[in-house]
C-alpha cells in the first residue's frame, strides 16, 4: 500500500497553481490540498496522479471571510476551523454542529472544506451542506474564473462537472436569516464512519408556516441534492409531526438509493425517512 | 525487614505495573517493523484477484526487468519447497488440502499468492508487483459451506473432513423427549485483526550455516520445528526470534506462506529479506475465523431438562488447511456441550473447503462459536417451554458436587475433564450484583414507555492450560539480577510480568529485578508459545517449579555460609536472612550466585551457578467458567444496537495480577462486541472479498464498547496446577456473540429474532419490519 | 521513481535532512529515513490512528501526508513524549492505568491524547471520548485508554 509515483509541484499563487493544473492535468495531473481522502485512494493505487499539485503554500487560498450577505471558504480552509463557528448567526453554528460527523479530530485537522467537494464522495457532509443551502463553487482555471451552482457540480459518485484544469478555488455558502431553524442527521455503523444516509434540513416560519424549506440528501444517492418533492410538502404548511412525516416519506419515495455490498436500497430509503423526520423535528424543537 | 517488604513489589494477586511499558510508551520498542538489517531486500507478494482458477501461467519478465528487482518467484522457482504442514505433525487425511508458499496449478482464494518480488525498498517492490502477468482460467467460486462440495484436484471432495463426536443414545433420548426444540444459528465470518499487521525477516547466516526468522510469535519453536521438516534442516540450523508484537489473538504467528518465502529467499538470494503485510493484504491473507452454520436440536423434558443435543454444523474453512488442520471443528464439537450436564450428544462438522481466506483459531476458538449456538438453544427452549431463561439454565448447570465432571468428549487430544466449580454459585452471584430481578423490572417498565431495551444472559466454560509439559530456566548473576528463560510467547497479554511476579514469590525478590526470555529459539530447546490460554497455567507453572528449585539450592548454599541450617533462612526482597533474626547475618542473592561460581572455592561439589531448570507435566486442561449479560438498547427506526451496560463474571482460580486479567477481559469484550454487532467478512457471488479496508471491516472504537462491570472471582483454584491458576485470555470473548443477541431478543420482544451474527442495523431492521 | 526533493524538517528538536521521494508518506520518512520508529503504520489509509504524530502541535495521520509536504515542519513524536528520564504524564497514566497491552497503538494514542490536551487542557469527559474514537486498538476495550488519559488531563491541569 505504497502510493505510485508521481512528480510533486508546490505553487505557493493561485496563478502558478491553475497554471501547473493547465500543464499537467491532460496527464491526470491532480490537485492535492488536505489530502484526506485522495491520498489513501492512492495507497490503494486507485488513484494514480502522475503530477501532484499541492496547493497548501497557496497563501491567499486559507482565507474565510463574509462578503456581503455570502460566506467564503478559501480551497485549503481546514475541517477543523469550523469546530468553533466560523461567522456569526444560524449558518456559523449549523456548520459547527455538522462538522463534528466529519470523520474524525486528527483527519479533520488536514482535511479541507473544498477538497470535500471537489473530491464529491456522496457521503461527505459538506457536499450534502452545499447542495441542501444553494453554494456556489468558484472554478478557477488559466483561463479565468467560473461559477458553478451546487445543482449543476454534483454529478455522480466522485465526479463534478468541475473541469480537469480547473481548481476549486472556494465555496460560497449564503448567510442564514437569524429565523432559520435547522436539523441535521446522519446514520453510520461506527462514529465517523462514512454515511450511509444523512440529511440538513433548513426553513424558516412565516405567520406560523413554513417557507423556504430545504430538504438536501446526502449518502444515499450518488450526490447528495435537494429533494423537490418534499420541499413542497412542507412549503405553507404548519410544523407538525403529520406534516413532518409526509414530507419525510416524500424524500425516501423520491430518492434512488445506492446499493452495496453492506447496504440495500431498501434499508437506505427506510432511513432516510427516518432521518428526515428526525431533522425536521429537531429543526422545530 | 517491614522496611523490605514494602518495598518489594510483585506478588502474586498484586496489581503491579508491567514490566513490558516503559519500552512500549517511549517509542523504544522493537516490532518486526523496527528490525532491519544491511543489504535486506524486501519482498511484495503478489496475490490472486480471482477466487477460483486455474493458472495457465505467470510471466514474470517486466517485473524481472523493473530496476531494482533482484529476482521474482512463481511456484516453479520453489519446486521442492512442499506445502505448508501442520503443527501437529503430518496427517496423511488432511495433506492434500495443505497450501504452497506460492500457488501451484490451482488459486484457491482471492489474495492467494501466486508471485514473490524481491526488490530494493517496498515501493519499487510494489511497482515491480503490478507487472507480473497472470493467466489464469476462472473456476466457478464455492462460497457457502452448506452449498453442495464440489471436486478438489480431482482427488477428492471440498469436504475435506467430517469430524464427529458424542457419546450415549440419541434415538431412545429423542423417543423419550416431551418436546424437541431445533433452531439454526450462524456465526459470521470475522478475526483476531492485530493493530501490527504480520512481518518477518529471513537472514541467513552462511558462515554458520544458520537460517534465521524475525517476526516470529505464538510459536516460535513449533514454527522452527515445522519450518526443519520442511527446509530439511537440524534443529540447530534454524532459529525463530519473537520481538514485540502487536497483537495475535491467535491468528499471528502461525506459519504462513510469507514465513516460508523470507526463509527460503534469504537463503537463495543470500541477503537478509523483509516482507511487512500491509492492512489490505492482511484482511484477504491473514487467517480468517469464526464461520459456522449450525443446526441443532434438544431433547428436553417438561421443566427444561435437558435429555440430548444433537447438532449438525458446517465450517468455512476457506481456500486451504493451514497448520491448524481441524482444531477449530474439534474445539467446536468438544466444547459445545458447555457447563451443562447433557448425559446425550452429538455433533457432526462437515469440515468444509470454499473459495475464501482460509480459516483457523481466533480467541476462544471453537467456544465463541459454540457458546453462541448452544445459549440461543437455551434461550429457545425456555420460549418453547415457557419458562424462565435463568430457570432452565440453572435446570441443566453441572453441579458442585458432581465435579470433577468427566465428558467423553476430546478436545485437542485431551478428553473434557471439568474442574469443581460453582457454576450457579457464580450464577447467583452475578445475578445479585447486577441487582436481576430490579433490572428485569426497570426494563419491562421503559419497554411499556415504548423504549425497546432488554437483557441477555450467557453461559459458558472456557478451557486453558493445554498441555503436555513446559519447562523453564532460571538463572541469578552474580548481581543477584535474575534472568528467566521461556519457551513462551509474549503478543501483548504482560507474559512478562506474569513471569517475573510467579518467579519473585518463590524466589523472594523485586519483580522488577527480573528479565523474562520468551520466544528465542536459541535460547530454550522447547517452547508451547503462546496459545489456547496457556501461557501463564502451564508456563507459569513451570517457572515456579524452577524458582522453587533455584530457592532450595541458594538457601543451602547460604546456609553453609552462615553457618546455619536452610529452613532457618528466608528471602526478602533478595536479601537470605535468618528467619528468627531478621537483621542478623545475611547475604544477597548476589553473593550466594558468586559463591557457585565455577572458580569460587565455597561452591564444594555443587552443580556451578545459581541456576536452575525444571519442567512441569499437566494431566488435563483446565476449565475456568463464566457468564456475560448484557443490556442493550435498540433503535427500531434505524436497527442500531447500543450496549448500555455489561458485565462479566468468571472464575479465575488464583490471579497472578488482577489488572493485567481485567485487561484481558474487557479488551476480549471489545472484540466479542465486533464479532456481535460490527466485523464480517462477506463476499460477493463471484468470491470477492468486500471487507478489505478498515473502511468496510468495522473494528469498534471507543464509542461502541461499553466499559464492563467485571466480577472476577478465586473461589474454586484449578486442581490441575500447584498454584491453581486457570487461564484468562479468552472469557471476555466467549459469552458475547450470545449475550448481545438475547439482550437483544429481549429489547424487540421477539424471542428467538437473532439466529446470526454479526448483527447489523440492515438485518435487525429487516426482522423488525418482517414481524411488523 | 520521480525526482527526489531535498527537505529539512524537525523531529523532537532534532534536525533532519532528507532527499525524499515525493510518494514517501511521511510515516515513511520518519520511520525508515530518520529513523524514528516508535510511530506505527497500522493501516496507511487513514482510520486506525496508529501512526498519529504532531505536526506544528496538531495530530495527524503521518500515513496521510507525504514527507515532502513536511518540509519546514515541527514534528513531534512519541520519542519525544519524555522529558530525559522523567515520563510525560500520559505515559505515566497510561502505564499506572494498564492502558496498553501490545502497545502497537500507544504511540498513536499517546499522540493524539497530547495534541488535544495542550489544545484543550479544560476538555470535557465527552468531548475527549470524541477525539479518542479517532484511534483503533485491538487490546484493551477501551476503558483504561480513557482512564489514563482523563488521569493526565486532571494531573496536567493541577500542575498548570
Amino acid at each position: 500500500m505504497k502510493p505510485a509515483a508521481f512528480e510533486y509541484h508546490a505553487p505557493t499563487t493561485v496563478d502558478e497553481a491553475v497554471a501547473l493544473l493547465a500543464e499537467h492535468a491532460p496527464n491526470d495531473g491532480r490537485i492535492l490540498a488536505g489530502g484526506q481522502s485522495l491520498v489513501p485512494t492512492m495507497a490503494f493505487r486507485l488513484a494514480r496522479p502522475t503530477h501532484l499539485i499541492d496547493i497548501n503554500n497557496v497563501g491567499e487560498l486559507g482565507k474565510i471571510s463574509i462578503e456581503g450577505e455570502t460566506l467564503r471558504i478559501g480551497a485549503t480552509v481546514r475541517h477543523a476551523q469550523f469546530h468553533t463557528p466560523v461567522c456569526d448567526g444560524v449558518l456559523g453554528q449549523l456548520l459547527t454542529d455538522v462538522v463534528a460527523h466529519i470523520a474524525h479530530y486528527p483527519i479533520r485537522q488536514r482535511g479541507t472544506f473544498c477538497g470535500s467537494v471537489a473530491h464529491s464522495d456522496p457521503a461527505s457532509e459538506w457536499c450534502m451542506v452545499s447542495a441542501t443551502l444553494d453554494a456556489t463553487m468558484v472554478a478557477q482555471s488559466s483561463s479565468g474564473e467560473r461559477l458553478i451552482p451546487a445543482a449543476e457540480f454534483f454529478e455522480t459518485v466522485m465526479t463534478t462537472t468541475l473541469n480537469e484544469d480547473e481548481l476549486l478555488r472556494e465555496v460560497r455558502i449564503p448567510v442564514l436569516s437569524d429565523d432559520t431553524v435547522y436539523g441535521f442527521e446522519e446514520f453510520n455503523r461506527r462514529a465517523g464512519d462514512f454515511a450511509i444516509s444523512m440529511t440538513l434540513v433548513t426553513y424558516r416560519l412565516e405567520g406560523g408556516k413554513i417557507a423556504d424549506p430545504h430538504i438536501g440528501v446526502g449518502g444515499a444517492e450518488d450526490r447528495p441534492r435537494r429533494i423537490s418533492e418534499a420541499e413542497a410538502v412542507l412549503t405553507g404548511q404548519t410544523p407538525s409531526d403529520e406534516i413532518f412525516r409526509a414530507a419525510a416519506d416524500a424524500a425516501a419515495a423520491a430518492i434512488d438509493p445506492m446499493e452495496d455490498h453492506a447496504t440495500n436500497a431498501q434499508y437506505r430509503r427506510d432511513l432516510t425517512a427516518t432521518l428526515v423526520r428526525r431533522a425536521l423535528e429537531k429543526a422545530a424543537s | 525487614m517491614a522496611t523490605a517488604t514494602n518495598k518489594m513489589l510483585g506478588h502474586l494477586g498484586d496489581s503491579v505495573e508491567r514490566l513490558e511499558d516503559p519500552p512500549l510508551v517511549t517509542g523504544k520498542g522493537r516490532f518486526v517493523g523496527d528490525i532491519n538489517f544491511p543489504h535486506q531486500l524486501h519482498m511484495r507478494i503478489v496475490r490472486s484477484p480471482y477466487a477460483h482458477g486455474k493458472i495457465k501461467s505467470v510471466d514474470t519478465s517486466e517485473a524481472k526487468a523493473h530496476p531494482g528487482v533482484v529476482a521474482v518467484w512463481t511456484t516453479d522457482d520453489i519446486e521442492d519447497v512442499p506445502p505448508i504442514d501442520f503443527r501437529e505433525g503430518s496427517n496423511p487425511t488432511l495433506a492434500l488440502f495443505r497450501q504452497y508458499a506460492l500457488a501451484r496449478e490451482l488459486v484457491r482464494y482471492v489474495g492467494d499468492p501466486v508471485a514473490a518480488v524481491f526488490a530494493e525498498d517496498p515501493y519499487t517492490a510494489e511497482d515491480a508487483s503490478e507487472l507480473v502477468v497472470l493467466d489464469v482460467e476462472p473456476l466457478p467460486a464455492l462460497i457457502r459451506a452448506d452449498d453442495p462440495p464440489q471436486d478438489f484436484k480431482g482427488q477428492a471432495t471440498t469436504e475435506a473432513a467430517v469430524v464427529e463426536q458424542g457419546y450415549g443414545d440419541l434415538e431412545e433420548a429423542f423417543s423419550s423427549a416431551y418436546k424437541v426444540v431445533e433452531i439454526e444459528a450462524k456465526v459470521g465470518r470475522h478475526t483476531g485483526v492485530p493493530m501490527e499487521c504480520r512481518g518477518a525477516i529471513g537472514r541467513y547466516d552462511a558462515s554458520r550455516d544458520v537460517l534465521e526468522m524475525y517476526g516470529a510469535a505464538k510459536v516460535p519453536h513449533r514454527n522452527r520445528d515445522t519450518l526443519c521438516r520442511m527446509l530439511n534442516r537440524p534443529a540447530s540450523g534454524v532459529h525463530l526470534f519473537e520481538g514485540h508484537t502487536g497483537g495475535g489473538f491467535g491468528i499471528r504467528g502461525e506459519l504462513y506462506p510469507e514465513d516460508v518465502l523470507v526463509c527460503v529467499a534469504a537463503m537463495r538470494l543470500g541477503r537478509p529479506v523483509k516482507w511487512i503485510e500491509d492492512r489490505q493484504e492482511h484482511l484477504m491473507a491473514a487467517n480468517h475465523s469464526r464461520q459456522q452454520i449450525h443446526k441443532i436440536r434438544a431433547a428436553v423434558e417438561e421443566d427444561g431438562n435437558i435429555l440430548a443435543l444433537d447438532d449438525e454444523l458446517y465450517l468455512d474453512q476457506g481456500g486451504y488447511i493451514r497448520t491448524h488442520g481441524t482444531r477449530v471443528a474439534n474445539m467446536t464439537t468438544g466444547t459445545l456441550p458447555g457447563p451443562y450436564r447433557i448425559p446425550v450428544y452429538r455433533s457432526i462438522c462437515h469440515f468444509r473447503l470454499t473459495n475464501k481466506t482460509p480459516a483457523a483459531t481466533y480467541r476462544s476458538p471453537g467456544r465463541c462459536e459454540s457458546t453462541f449456538v448452544r445459549e440461543r438453544l437455551m434461550d429457545e427452549i425456555a420460549t418453547e417451554l415457557d419458562l424462565d431463561p435463568v430457570a432452565v439454565r440453572r435446570r441443566n448447570l453441572i453441579a458442585l458436587e458432581e465435579m470433577p465432571w468427566h465428558r467423553d468428549l476430546d478436545v485437542l487430544g485431551d478428553s473434557v475433564e471439568h474442574d469443581p466449580g460453582d457454576y450457579a454459585g457464580l450464577l447467583d452471584q452475578g445475578l445479585e450484583q447486577m441487582h436481576w430481578d430490579e433490572l428485569q423490572k426497570e426494563l419491562a417498565q421503559r419497554r411499556d414507555n415504548g423504549e425497546m431495551v432488554g437483557v441477555g444472559l450467557s453461559m459458558f466454560f472456557e478451557k486453558s492450560g493445554l498441555g503436555p509439559s513446559d519447562g523453564a530456566k532460571i538463572f541469578v548473576d552474580g548481581t543477584g539480577h535474575i534472568e528467566v528463560v521461556t519457551g513462551g510467547a509474549s503478543l501483548g497479554q504482560g507474559f512478562e510480568t506474569a513471569m517475573a511476579q510467579i518467579c519473585a514469590e518463590d524466589l523472594g525478590t523485586d519483580y522488577r529485578r527480573i528479565r523474562v526470555v520468551h520466544g528465542q529459539t536459541n535460547r530454550i530447546d522447547y517452547g508451547v508459545g503462546a496459545h489456547a490460554s496457556r501461557a501463564t497455567v502451564l508456563t507459569g507453572t513451570a517457572v515456579s517449579k524452577t524458582a522453587q528449585a533455584v530457592r532450595a539450592k541458594a538457601l543451602e548454599m547460604a546456609a553453609e555460609l552462615l553457618q546455619t541450617t536452610p529452613d532457618a533462612l528466608d528471602i526478602t526482597d533478595g536479601v537470605i536472612h535468618s528467619k528468627d533474626n531478621p537483621s542478623g547475618p545475611s547475604l544477597t542473592l548476589g553473593e550466594v550466585a558468586e559463591a557457585l561460581a565455577p572458580t569460587s572455592p565455597s561452591r564444594g561439589d555443587r552443580t556451578p551457578y545459581l541456576a536452575g531448570e525444571e519442567w512441569f507435566n499437566i494431566d488435563h486442561q483446565t476449565y475456568p467458567y463464566g457468564h456475560h449479560i448484557a443490556v442493550v438498547k435498540v433503535d427500531g427506526e434505524t436497527g442500531e444496537v447500543e450496549i448500555e451496560k455489561y458485565f462479566i463474571a468468571y472464575d479465575i482460580g488464583r490471579s497472578i495480577n488482577p489488572m493485567m486479567i481485567e485487561g484481558q477481559l474487557v479488551g476480549g469484550l471489545a472484540q466479542g462486541i465486533g464479532g456481535a454487532l460490527y466485523e464480517e467478512f462477506t463476499y460477493s457471488e463471484a468470491g470477492d472479498p468486500q471487507s478489505v479496508t478498515f473502511a468496510d471491516y468495522l473494528i469498534p472504537t471507543l464509542h461502541e464498547i461499553p466499559n464492563p462491570e467485571i466480577l472476577l472471582t478465586e473461589d474454586f483454584p484449578s486442581i490441575r496446577t500447584p498454584l491453581g491458576i486457570k487461564g484468562a485470555g479468552e472469557a471476555g470473548i466467549t459469552g458475547a456473540l450470545a449475550a448481545v443477541a438475547a439482550a437483544i431478543d429481549d429489547a424487540i420482544g421477539i424471542p428467538g429474532a437473532i439466529r446470526e451474527t454479526p448483527i447489523s442495523p440492515q438485518r435487525l431492521k429487516k426482522i423488525l419490519s418482517e414481524r411488523a | 521513481m520521480s525526482e527526489r526533493k531535498d527537505i529539512a524538517l524537525t523531529i523532537n528538536g532534532a534536525d533532519y535532512e532528507v532527499s525524499v521521494d515525493p510518494r514517501w508518506t511521511l510515516a515513511d520518512v520518519i520511520r525508515d529515513h530518520c529513523g524514528q520508529t516508535g510511530t506505527h503504520l497500522g493501516c496507511e489509509h487513514g482510520i486506525c490512528g496508529a501512526c498519529t504524530v504532531l505536526v506544528d502541535d496538531v495530530p495527524m495521520r503521518s500515513c496521510l501526508m507525504f514527507g515532502v509536504q513536511a518540509d519546514g515542519k515541527k514534528i513531534r513524536t512519541v520519542e519525544g513524549l519524555a522529558d530525559g528520564e522523567e515520563y510525560h504524564p500520559l505515559q505515566k497514566a497510561f502505564m499506572e492505568n494498564h492502558a496498553l497491552q501490545c502497545g502497537y497503538c500507544t504511540p498513536g494514542f499517546l499522540m493524539l491524547a497530547t495534541g488535544i490536551l495542550e489544545a484543550e487542557p479544560d476538555i470535557s469527559d465527552e468531548d475527549l471520548n470524541d477525539v479518542l474514537s479517532s484511534n483503533l486498538c485491538r487490546c484493551t476495550g477501551y476503558a483504561n485508554i480513557v482512564k489514563a488519559v482523563r488521569a493526565a488531563r486532571d494531573e496536567m491541569k493541577a500542575a498548570g
